[in-house]
């Protein structure tokens, strides 16, 4: 290993994310047409847009599952073409599809993850440990994937994609299908991470009310964006109420919610 | 983020590059998933054995009276039926081996943790291979399993026979699961594994020396000699037959060895994404 030389790229002023130009298409069918947008480093943004609107094809992308053809995406400064590993190691992922194997116990998934980035066992179970720390997970990791319920499966995944501490986290749709309860605890874990953890976040949602008013905000719609910035301003740039009302101006849908407000108060 | 929230998250910059400790913790990391997945499935490894086992115990004993096998190397005697088609067995256990180890690649994409493995910072070449490596260590196991069994079935080469053919074993395992991971970068679905199956295994087995002899083969039908012929299974199976006699069969050695590189290559340009076929299906 190189003498933890920091590069350029980490510098403070440079994005975490920056996706410029990029444009993805199946066969005849465009599924994201010339996409620019950043996320600044330290920041929570959401990437907000309807099913089908291309984001999990975004997320394809940026975790390289996909080739970048058409445009470019760098991590924190790093070229997803030209240097995929250093782009990929600063990176966490939570898939929105349940991508634990739930043959093994958690602490099982939790090392092996941790050896796909050259993390030893030991070294991964201090860092579950300290993520862990005040969550009640701490008790059953020996217990197999397959005993947990919906919400604590994604919190593992959550707790996976911090456990090589990344300086960006990519989090596709981590609510669906997780009940109010459920969604406002990962909600409330992530920001809590992000906040002890100093990384930056892009959350793809499709549901208004997991979005604060201190976020950033992407809107994609039909594989364009439609909007980007701090969520104030495009509220204001829309002439609109709310982050809701914005985004029905801009993509003629209307806003969903699924509760989570009342969960909160 | 700003130098201050650096400091207070206590977030250390990531160094570039990796060290030559974070390649063999993560190749053993995948080893380790790929046992652990093995001894969960317990049927998996008993009927594995069963099915070899079967036809060394009831085919082989059928077909001892009608299957003369006369004096070929690299035997130095008359044989019994169950000494020759143990190495074909053998193919027979490494065959299956790599096809379900594709087909558990299949399945990990269909449920997403082929995902997390993709996205490993390590290079992409770098992770099939420790897959492969991780798939063929279990199947070596089962191999020696297997001997371990026909030695009370008069399969007794000597001692140093299973030292030197451990090699061979490994080389035939890599050439058959390099095929089997091209095959699933292939195939979509889980449901269309089972025609790979008909379609690759039965006729890789059937065409090729591990039941019976390739002069017989000619004889009763030289189109059949042929093709078993080119099958790489029969050569893997030779090669292994050889080294169990503690001979090199170079022939069969740079076939197996030039398959295996060819299979593997393919199977590295199908799942890289820059290249491959994956990146052009919707998963």
């Amino acid at each position: 290993m190189q003498d933890g030389t920091l590069s350029h790229s980490e510098a403070p002023g440079l994005p975490a994310l920056s996706v410029e130009r990029v444009s993805h298409s199946y066969g005849q069918r465009k599924a994201l047409d010339d996409v620019s947008f950043t996320v600044p480093q330290g920041s929570f943004t959401a990437l907000l847009g309807p099913n089908g609107a291309g984001k999990s094809t975004l997320f394809s992308l940026v975790t390289r599952l996909f080739n970048v053809r058409h445009g470019a995406i760098h991590i924190l400064g790093f070229d997803l073409n030209g240097e995929p590993g250093e782009a990929l190691r600063r990176l966490g992922v939570v898939f929105q599809a349940r991508t634990l194997d739930l043959d093994l116990s958690i602490s099982q998934n939790l090392i092996y993850h941790a050896a796909l980035h050259g993390l030893p066992a030991s070294a991964a179970r201090k860092r579950v440990g300290e993520i862990l720390a005040t969550s009640e997970l701490r008790g059953r990791l020996k217990e197999k994937a397959r005993n947990l319920s919906g919400g604590q499966l994604r919190s593992i995944e959550i707790v996976r994609a911090f456990m090589h501490r990344p300086r960006l986290i990519l989090l596709d749709e981590p609510t669906v299908g997780l009940d109010i309860r459920s969604r406002a605890a990962i909600l409330a874990e992530v920001r809590r991470l992000v906040k002890e953890e100093g990384v930056s976040v892009l959350w793809a949602t499709h549901l208004i009310d997991e979005i604060d008013p201190g976020d950033r905000v992407v809107v994609l719609h039909q594989g364009t964006v439609r909007a980007e910035g701090p969520v104030p301003e495009v509220v204001a740039a829309e002439r609109a109420k709310s982050i809701g009302d914005a985004f029905t101006r801009l993509t003629g849908l209307s806003a969903r919610t699924e509760g989570l407000e009342e969960v909160r108060r | 983020m700003s130098d201050a929230t650096l400091q207070r998250s206590g977030a250390a910059p990531t160094p570039r590059g990796f060290p030559l400790s974070a390649y063999l913790i993560c190749a053993g990391g995948i080893i380790w998933r790929e046992a652990l997945r093995f001894v969960h499935q317990r049927e998996r490894f008993v009927s594995a054995l069963v099915r070899p086992l079967l036809w060394l115990f009831i085919f082989a004993a059928g077909f001892r009276q009608v299957l003369g096998v006369s004096i070929i190397a690299p035997y130095q005697t008359y044989i019994l039926y169950e000494v020759y088609i143990a190495p074909g067995l053998v193919g027979m256990i490494l065959l299956f081996n790599g096809m379900q180890s594709s087909l558990s690649m299949v399945y990990d994409r269909e449920t997403g943790t082929m995902k997390t493995l993709l996205v490993s910072p390590l290079p992409r070449w770098f992770l099939l291979v420790s897959k492969l490596f991780a798939g063929v260590a279990v199947g070596v196991v089962q191999v020696y399993v297997f001997f371990a069994i026909a030695w009370f079935w008069e399969v007794q080469p000597e001692w140093l026979g299973y030292l030197y053919a451990l090699p061979a074993i490994f080389l035939a395992g890599l050439m058959l699961g390099a095929m089997g991971m091209l095959l699933s970068s292939l195939v979509q679905q889980l449901e269309n594994f089972a025609g790979v199956m008909n379609f690759v295994i039965f006729p890789m087995y059937f065409a090729s020396a591990a039941l019976y002899p390739l002069w017989r083969v000619q004889e009763s039908s030289p189109l059949l000699y042929r093709i078993c012929q080119f099958n790489p299974f029969t050569h893997a199976v030779e090669l292994i037959r050889f080294a169990l006699y503690q001979q090199f069969n170079v022939d069969a050695f740079l076939i197996v060895l030039g398959c295996t590189v060819l299979f593997l290559g393919g199977a590295i340009v199908a799942y890289d994404p820059a290249r491959g076929l994956i990146s052009r299906k919707r998963q």
